[in-house]
C-alpha cells in the first residue's frame, strides 16, 4: 500500500513538474470528423517537429517544447474550449487550422496578448499588422493564392485570359468564400468571366455543380475545398472527363488523400503551394533516427511526406525560429507570449537557415515586418502524377498580384478596425 | 424525510398554488439562486464562463424554448437551428445598426424577431401533423440556413459572410467582445435564463400550458371542448421561437463572438437541442435544464478525464465520447423513457417516503 501511495505520489509529480519551465505550444487538431484527412497528417507533422527539436537539440535555446495537443473536430465550440482549457499553461502561439476557429480566436487573442499564426487560412486581412497586432498570416494568404492561380493561368495563355471562363467551386463557408472578392477584382482586371458554384459542408454533394460545369464548359476550375469535397470534386471531375490539367486546387485542396481515391483518372490535377512537397529533404533523415525509430512519432507516423504533413511540419519550423527569435531579442529562453509575439513579428526566414535546418528551398525567404504580417506572397504550382503517386513542384515561388492584394486588405482591414474600434499603428 | 408536506401549512390560495409548494423544495431552490448569483459569479474565470457556464446556461434557454413547443404543445420541430440563427443574426443586425442600445433590449427584440419568423414558419401546424410538420420545420431549418449564407445585407456584405459582435455593453459594462468579463457574461446569460424559466414555468401551469397540454393529447377533444387550435398552436410557436431566438442571440453575441451560420447553426444544432429535451425529459422545465446540462457537461468531462487524467490519444477519446454518449442515450432511454426529469421525480418520491418505505 505505501508503495502504492508513492507511486502516485511520484506519478503526480512527474506529471505536475514539467509544466514549469516548458515552452508550450497548443496543438488544436483535428483528428475526427469530416476534415480529419486533412487534420491528422498535418498534426503529425506539427508534433514531429517539436518532437525533433527536442530529442535532436535539446529543446528551443535549453528549454524542452511542450505540445498541448486538443481536439476541436473543426468544430468552432470545441475550438474554444480548446483555447480557453490551454491558454492558462502559458500557451505560446495558437494554430488552429480552421478558418471558422480562426475567426473566433482573433479578437480573445488580441484580447490576451497571445499570437496567432494562421499560415495559408484564417483572416486575410491580418497582414495588416497595424490592424491585427497579434494574428500573423506570413508566409502567404488566400489572396495571394487565388492571385497566384491566375497568374499561373496568365502564364499559360501568354499574358492572356481574356474571355475565358473560370469557374470557381468552393466550400460554402466563411474558408470557401475568402477568394471571391480577390478573384471579382482579378476579373475586372484581366477581363475573365467568373463563375461560383457553392458546395455546402462537407462537400459529399456535388452532381449538381459539376453538371452545371459540364454544361458551361468552363476553360478553367478553381476549387476551394477541404476535407472531404476535396475527393469528392476530383472524382466528379474525372466523371465528366474534365481535363484535369485546367483544375487547379488551392493549397488546401492538393493533398495525396485527395487524390489518390479517383486513381489514374486524377493524373495531372494542379494545385498551388507555399511551401516544397515530396521526402527528398535531410532533415527528414533527422526524422527518421530521432523520432520514427525511437518510436515517438505522432499518430500513427505513416505521414511523413505527405503535403500537409510537411506543411505542419514547416508551421512548427516557423514557430520554433520564431520562438528562437524571441530569445535572442529578450536573451531570455523562457519566454512569454508577448515575447513570442515580438519574435514573430522580426522573423526573417533565409535560404542559409532553411539549408542549416536540414530544409533547403523547403518555402520561400521572407521578413516579417509590423506592416506586414502576412510575408511576400509567393506561391507555387504543384501537379500531381498518378503513375509515381507523388506531387512535384512545377514552377517556383512566383510574386502575386500585390497591388490588387495590397488595396484589398487595406480596405477590409480598415472595416474590421471600425468595428472594433482599433487604432492603427505598430507597437 | 425529505420533501414532506407534513407540517407545512397553507394559510391561503397564493401560498397553495406556488411553484414550490413543498417547503424543502422552495428552500432548495433559493439556496441554488443564491448560490448562482451570488457565489458563482466571484469565482467564476474564462474556462469555467465560456466552456461550460455559458453553454449550458443559453442551450438550456433554447430547451426551454423547443420543451414548450415539443413537449408541452405537442408541435415536433427540427428547426431550432434556424430560428436560433434569426435570433442570432438580428442581434447582429440590432447591434450594428443601433450600437449605443442597451444589450439586455437587443436580445429581447431578437427575440421578438424570431417568435414572428417562427409563428411564419408555424402556420403549416394547422394543417399537417406529426412527422409531417417534422419535415415541414425541416425546410425552415435549411431555407434560413441559406437565406443568411445567400443574402449579403444580413452579414454586411463582409468578406468571408461571417459575422462577428462588436463590443457592446449594458449599463456600462462590457457584455460582448473579448474584453467582457467572465462574471458580466455568465450573469447576463443567467439573468436571461431565470428569466424564460420563470416565464416557461408561469406560462405551463396556467390556462395557457393547459391549452398547450390539451392540444397536445388530444387536438380533437381540445377543440370540442372550446381550445382554440390556431391560438394554442400559434402561441405556442411564439413562445418557443422567442426563447429559442434569445438563445441564439446569446450563443453569437455573448458566447461564441464570431459565427458562420452553417457551422454554428446547421441541422445538428436542431438534432442536439432536440435530444436534449428529449433526455432531459418532455413537458418539464427542470428536464431542459437537467438535458442542457447532460449534454453540455459529458462531453468535456469525458475529455478532462481521457485526455487531461489518462493522458489518452485526443482522437481515441473524441471517438470515445461519440460512443459513451450514444451508448447512455440509449441505456437512458430505455431504462427511463420520460428522461431525467422522471428520474428526478422517482428519486424524489422515494425521498419522501425514506427511510419508512411502506
Amino acid at each position: 500500500m505505501k508503495l502504492k501511495l508513492t507511486t502516485v505520489a511520484l506519478g503526480a509529480l512527474m506529471a505536475a513538474g514539467p509544466a514549469m519551465a516548458d515552452l508550450v505550444f497548443p496543438d488544436l487538431s483535428y483528428r475526427t470528423g469530416p476534415y480529419a484527412a486533412g487534420g491528422i497528417p498535418f498534426s503529425d507533422g506539427y508534433n514531429d517537429y517539436f518532437t525533433l527539436v527536442n530529442e535532436r537539440d535539446g529543446g528551443i535555446g535549453g528549454i524542452k517544447a511542450r505540445v498541448v495537443e486538443c481536439e476541436t473536430g473543426y468544430n468552432t465550440e470545441k475550438g474554444v474550449e480548446c483555447y480557453e482549457s490551454t491558454k492558462g499553461e502559458g500557451a505560446l502561439i495558437y494554430q488552429p487550422l480552421s478558418t471558422g476557429i480562426t475567426y473566433q480566436l482573433i479578437p480573445k487573442v488580441t484580447a490576451d496578448g497571445i499570437p496567432l499564426h494562421t499560415m495559408g487560412y484564417g483572416r486575410t486581412s491580418a497582414a495588416n499588422g497595424k490592424v491585427f497586432s497579434n494574428v500573423f498570416n506570413y508566409p502567404a494568404n488566400y489572396w495571394d493564392g487565388a492571385s497566384g492561380v491566375i497568374n499561373y493561368l496568365l502564364e499559360e495563355n501568354a499574358g492572356d485570359i481574356k474571355g475565358k471562363k473560370i469557374a470557381l467551386i468552393y466550400h460554402n463557408s466563411a474558408y470557401g468564400k475568402e477568394p471571391i472578392r480577390t478573384l471579382e477584382e482579378l476579373s475586372k482586371k484581366h477581363g475573365f468571366e467568373l463563375v461560383e458554384l457553392p458546395v455546402d459542408h462537407p462537400g459529399q454533394e456535388q452532381k449538381s455543380q459539376w453538371l452545371q460545369i459540364r454544361r458551361d464548359r468552363p476553360d478553367y476550375v478553381v476549387m476551394w475545398g477541404w476535407g472531404v469535397m476535396n475527393q469528392v470534386a476530383v472524382q466528379e471531375a474525372a466523371n465528366i472527363r474534365f481535363p484535369m490539367e485546367n483544375f487547379i486546387g488551392v493549397w488546401w485542396s492538393g493533398a495525396e488523400h485527395d487524390v489518390m481515391p479517383a486513381g489514374a483518372a486524377a493524373d495531372g490535377y494542379k494545385a498551388i503551394t507555399f511551401h516544397n512537397v515530396g521526402r527528398d529533404f535531410p532533415v527528414f533523415e533527422d526524422v527518421q533516427t530521432y523520432v520514427v525509430d525511437k518510436g515517438l512519432a505522432a499518430g500513427a507516423g505513416d505521414q511523413i511526406g505527405n503535403v500537409l504533413y510537411n506543411r505542419g511540419f514547416y508551421a512548427a519550423m516557423l514557430a520554433v525560429e520564431a520562438a528562437k527569435k524571441a530569445q535572442e531579442i529578450h536573451g531570455t529562453a523562457e519566454i512569454t507570449p508577448a515575447m513570442m509575439r515580438d519574435g514573430m513579428e522580426a522573423l526573417e526566414i533565409s535560404q542559409e537557415l532553411m539549408t542549416s535546418l536540414g530544409m533547403p528551398n523547403f518555402g520561400p525567404s521572407f521578413n516579417v515586418t509590423c506592416e506586414n504580417h502576412g510575408g511576400p506572397g509567393l506561391v507555387g504550382v504543384t501537379q500531381w502524377d498518378a503513375d509515381t503517386q507523388t506531387w512535384s513542384m512545377i514552377s517556383g515561388f512566383n510574386p502575386t498580384d500585390s497591388e490588387v492584394i495590397g488595396a484589398l486588405v487595406a480596405e477590409d482591414s480598415a472595416a474590421y478596425a471600425a468595428e472594433a474600434n482599433i487604432e492603427e499603428g505598430c507597437k | 424525510m425529505f420533501y414532506r408536506e407534513a407540517g407545512d401549512f397553507k394559510l391561503s390560495y397564493v401560498e397553495d398554488s406556488q411553484t414550490f409548494p413543498i417547503k424543502f423544495d422552495r428552500y432548495r431552490y433559493y439556496v441554488v439562486m443564491a448560490v448562482a448569483f451570488g457565489v458563482v459569479p466571484f469565482l467564476v474565470n474564462d474556462y469555467w464562463a465560456n466552456a461550460i457556464l455559458l453553454p449550458f446556461l443559453i442551450y438550456a434557454i433554447a430547451a426551454i424554448g423547443l420543451n414548450i413547443l415539443v413537449g408541452y404543445c405537442g408541435q415536433v420541430s427540427l428547426g431550432t437551428g434556424g430560428f436560433m440563427a434569426v435570433g442570432a443574426y438580428s442581434v447582429y443586425k440590432l447591434m450594428t445598426a443601433f450600437p449605443e442600445v442597451s444589450m439586455f433590449i437587443h436580445v429581447l427584440l431578437a427575440g421578438g424577431i424570431t417568435a414572428l419568423v417562427c409563428v411564419l414558419f408555424g402556420l403549416p401546424s394547422l394543417r399537417i401533423k406529426g412527422f409531417y410538420l417534422a419535415v415541414a420545420t425541416l425546410a425552415a431549418q435549411f431555407f434560413l440556413v441559406w437565406l443568411f449564407n445567400r443574402v449579403p445585407w444580413f452579414y454586411n456584405y463582409s468578406a468571408s459572410g461571417q459575422i462577428n459582435a462588436p463590443e457592446r455593453d449594458t449599463f456600462g459594462i462590457l457584455i460582448t467582445g473579448p474584453n467582457a468579463p467572465a462574471w458580466a457574461t455568465y450573469l447576463f446569460c443567467l439573468i436571461f435564463l431565470t428569466f424564460c424559466a420563470l416565464v416557461a414555468r408561469n406560462l405551463t401551469r396556467g390556462t395557457q400550458g393547459r391549452t398547450w397540454m390539451a392540444i397536445r393529447d388530444m387536438d380533437i377533444a381540445a377543440e370540442i371542448i372550446g381550445v382554440n387550435p390556431l391560438k394554442a398552436k400559434m402561441t405556442a410557436f411564439a413562445v418557443s421561437g422567442f426563447f429559442v431566438g434569445i438563445s441564439g442571440a446569446l450563443f453569437f453575441s455573448v458566447y461564441l463572438g464570431a459565427v458562420e451560420v452553417g457551422e454554428a447553426f446547421g441541422i445538428n444544432k436542431s438534432f442536439l437541442v432536440l435530444f436534449m429535451v428529449i433526455i432531459g425529459g418532455l413537458g418539464s422545465i427542470f428536464g431542459s435544464f437537467a438535458g442542457a446540462a447532460f449534454l453540455v457537461l459529458l462531453p468535456v468531462v469525458l475529455k478532462v478525464v481521457g485526455v487531461d487524467m489518462l493522458g489518452w490519444p485526443t482522437d481515441i477519446v473524441a471517438h470515445f465520447q461519440l460512443v459513451i454518449v450514444g451508448a447512455l442515450i440509449i441505456t437512458f432511454l430505455i431504462l427511463e423513457p420520460h428522461g431525467l426529469a422522471q428520474l428526478w421525480r422517482v428519486a424524489k418520491e422515494k425521498l419522501r417516503l425514506w427511510p419508512f418505505p411502506h
